[in-house]
């Protein structure tokens, strides 16, 4: 499958936008609220947030949502009737990143592990990723110490990479773009000169992910390390939240005489009830254990187990933590000690 | 054209108001019937997610009620409870929530007649506002 | 700096305490918490306009607890979580020794709690003409503005509970949100979950909590959790007297009560 390469000019934006709303696509793009970018349906392309270096909510959402029907059910005298859910809306996203977009091959190896999850697939397979790759980079970011970069293709159906004159080159990687490009052919015109390095962020390397995946095991029974990574951390839900690789859920059953409805929920391995047993021993009890849990699900029960990491480097744990955590830190921490 | 009736839910201690409430039946008193009563020991054990969850419920309106401060079955805990309404109250109004909605009164064991007269009013009250239906939106809402 | 540093190595060197709980450098612009155990590490330790988290938080927190006797270095609202910390019983006299930093910087050594009252005494807790006139933004719209006002900050809610991690008062084990026999407050993320959550906790933080903002802070999607810290610190105030986190002695405003108590709502 060969990339073809193309040119999208930025003020066609709001003509795809229109184009592809009136095919039927629900897009859903950044937007800003308080200060804080999330991805929400637009209408049109003058919504959507103005430079964000990466957004404070992930994109998952259009996948996993935050708060997620599973079913719904009525009573009818002694009768229970299910809801019938809606077909998902196909849907593109726009504007997320290539780290994000890489993400979502994470959600889905979990999501068809033990068997394949109908809901997810159901809106995995109506999703279409039109990613903006980086021009810009900061501290908190690590893509490229993760097998990932500023301009990496991977998980996009669409990755469009600005250039100095404003206008997109876009480069159209797999069929699913390429249906999308139909839906506006007009749009992306010829190719221009190639060389989108030029235009993408520098993002060293900075830590070897090799090294830090040898060296996690030996660490695991290593106590103290784990209390001094985590002794500032206060164990709330955000980093889990905010991240496009997370996945664990809770579910929750409400329901009153008239029905209910069986709710999938985000949750996180931060909180300390997280693997309270029924028998009230909880085997993470400390914060110190949730912490070497995080890390290690991500950098090691992961890729043994999903055969994918768990993380995609977007940095959007770091950039939010109350506590200031920094993860790429522990990362290199544990991967430069001898 | 049927007239709204609204859903009243009370939380009553036993002591008082609903020994009141029963007064105003015993004296056949006829007052709006739609009020459900809810007894409890005391106003004091009233914690805040039962009114909450009245309105989530689809209570359009809520009545507090217990003994007059002083006449506590329990000596004080009409005192607790009567200080976390003030706050209570100032936190609903200041989200934005319909205080008008909830009322909160003493009603004595003697005071059948103030029962009867106190579900009437909030009754008309609540039944000129129509139903709660800002309160009631919110189920379902933010689920996706 | 150079003086919190040398008093925080004094400290460690003479066994005074064995942690000292402090602001070192964190990433980009931030600061963090830090834990220095040795006197060798205290150059850590910083003091500097971004040092803003209520440091406080930590002094309940379980592994914190296990590195020893704490010294703590705390602005006056870090200082006031401390008092009402005591005052709840959740630490003991002479358990802590706060190194209080005063609006200008300045250090003062608190051993025991009467020394931190002593020191708030010398200070006036009101809320500032900018929070203040916050306030009154919202008590000036109608009730309808307020409710369309709030369901869109709280229509964000994350659920995730960084408010409550990041509050040095609320320190319960088992949180009322997370019991589920019955579930009380819902779990999920929705506009009633949302609203019920954010009401309940204010409410048990009323006449407890002390504006440090730790949690306004810590929200990830920006919503204006101050609003409502300090609206309840007003009310508390306006109908009971008295402000939280002065008195080891105070009485939890909602645990007691008074004769005189007036209200112009119970009919």
């Amino acid at each position: 499958m060969t990339i073809e390469i193309k040119r999208l000019k930025k003020d066609s934006l709001p003509r795809l936008f229109a184009q592809l709303q009136a095919k039927g696509r629900r897009i859903l793009a950044p937007h800003s609220r308080a200060g804080k970018t999330g991805f929400e349906e637009l209408s049109s392309s003058g919504q959507v947030a103005q430079d964000y270096l990466q957004t404070t909510l992930s994109p998952k959402s259009a996948v996993f949502p935050r708060c997620e029907a599973l079913f719904r059910y009525t009573f009818e005298g002694k009768e229970i009737k299910m809801e019938e859910k809606p077909e998902p809306a196909p849907t593109v996203v726009f504007g997320l990143r290539p780290c994000d977009a890489a993400s979502f091959a994470v959600l889905n190896a979990v999501f068809s592990w033990d068997y394949p999850d109908a809901l997810f697939k159901s809106k995995l397979e109506k999703t279409a990723l039109l990613s903006i790759s980086c021009r810009q980079a900061d501290d908190y970011c690590f893509c490229t110490s993760v097998g990932g970069g500023p301009g990496d293709t991977r998980g996009s159906d669409i990755l469009l990479t600005e250039m100095g004159s404003g206008d997109y080159l876009a480069e159209i990687i797999t069929d699913r773009g390429r249906e999308l490009v139909q839906l506006a052919p007009e749009l992306f015109q010829e190719a221009p000169a190639p060389g989108k390095e030029k235009h993408l962020a520098q993002v060293p390397v900075k830590f070897d992910l090799k090294q830090l995946q040898e060296k996690l095991p030996k660490v695991f029974d290593s106590p103290q390390l784990w209390l001094e990574q985590s002794l500032r951390c206060l164990g709330c839900g955000a980093c889990a939240f905010v991240c496009p690789a997370c996945v664990c859920f809770d579910l929750q059953d409400e329901a009153n005489r008239q029905g209910g409805v069986r709710l999938r929920c985000w949750d996180s391995c931060g909180f300390s009830l997280f693997t309270l047993h029924a028998s009230g021993h909880n085997p993470r009890s400390l914060q110190s254990q949730r912490w070497r849990q995080r890390l290690l699900h991500k950098f090691s029960y992961f890729p043994d187990r999903l055969q994918t990491l768990g993380c995609v480097g977007c940095g959007r744990c770091s950039r939010i933590c109350p506590a200031d955590m920094n993860l790429l830190e522990h990362l290199k921490t544990i991967a430069e000690a001898s | 054209m049927a007239e709204f009736q609204p859903k009243i839910v009370a939380f009553v201690c036993n002591w008082c108001t609903y020994a009141g409430a029963d007064l105003a039946g015993t004296s056949r008193i006829k007052y709006a019937s739609n009020v459900r009563i809810i007894r409890l020991p005391c106003t004091g054990r009233i914690d805040f997610m039962l009114l909450l969850k009245a309105l989530d419920q689809g209570a359009d309106g809520v009545i507090v009620s217990g003994c007059h401060p002083n006449d506590c079955h329990y000596t004080a805990g009409n005192f607790h409870a009567r200080r976390r309404w003030i706050v209570f109250r100032s936190l609903l109004d200041f989200l934005g929530l319909d205080t008008r909605r909830v009322h909160f009164a003493w009603v004595s064991a003697a005071e059948g007649a103030k029962w009867a007269q106190l579900v009437n009013s909030v009754t008309e009250e609540v039944q000129r506002l129509g139903p709660y239906h800002d309160y009631q939106k919110l189920a379902g809402a933010g689920v996706e | 700096m150079e003086e919190l540093r040398k008093k925080a190595r004094e400290l460690l060197e003479r066994g005074a305490v064995k942690v000292v709980i402090g602001y070192g450098p964190g990433s980009a612009a931030r600061t963090r918490a830090v834990f220095v155990r040795k006197p060798e590490d205290a150059d850590q330790l910083i003091l500097n306009d971004q040092c803003t988290q209520n440091l406080s938080v930590y002094l309940t927190k379980p592994e914190v607890k296990t590195l020893g006797k704490p010294a703590i270095v705390a602005h006056l609202a870090g200082l006031r979580s401390l008092v009402q910390l005591a005052a709840e019983n959740q630490i003991a006299d002479g358990q802590v020794l706060a190194i209080g930093v005063s609006p200008e910087g300045k250090l003062a050594e608190l051993p025991d709690l009467k020394a931190v009252e002593a020191y708030l005494a010398g200070f006036r807790f009101e809320l500032s003409p900018e929070e203040k006139a916050e306030l009154d933004k919202i008590e000036r719209m109608t009730a309808q503005e307020r409710w369309k006002f709030w369901q869109e900050q709280l229509a964000r809610c994350l659920k995730c509970y960084a408010c409550r991690a990041a509050c040095p008062l609320c320190y319960c084990e088992r949180c009322l949100a997370g019991n589920n026999q019955p579930q009380w407050i819902p779990v999920a993320s929705h506009q009633t979950g949302n609203l019920e959550w954010h009401l309940i906790r204010a409410m048990h933080l009323a006449g407890r909590c002390i504006g440090c903002g730790n949690c306004e802070r810590a929200c990830p999607v920006g919503i204006p959790l101050s609003l409502v810290t300090h609206k309840l610190g007003e009310e508390v105030f306006k109908n009971f007297g008295g402000r939280p986190g002065l008195s080891s002695q105070q009485e939890y405003a909602l645990g007691s009560w008074k004769l005189e108590d007036k209200e112009n709502f119970i009919g």
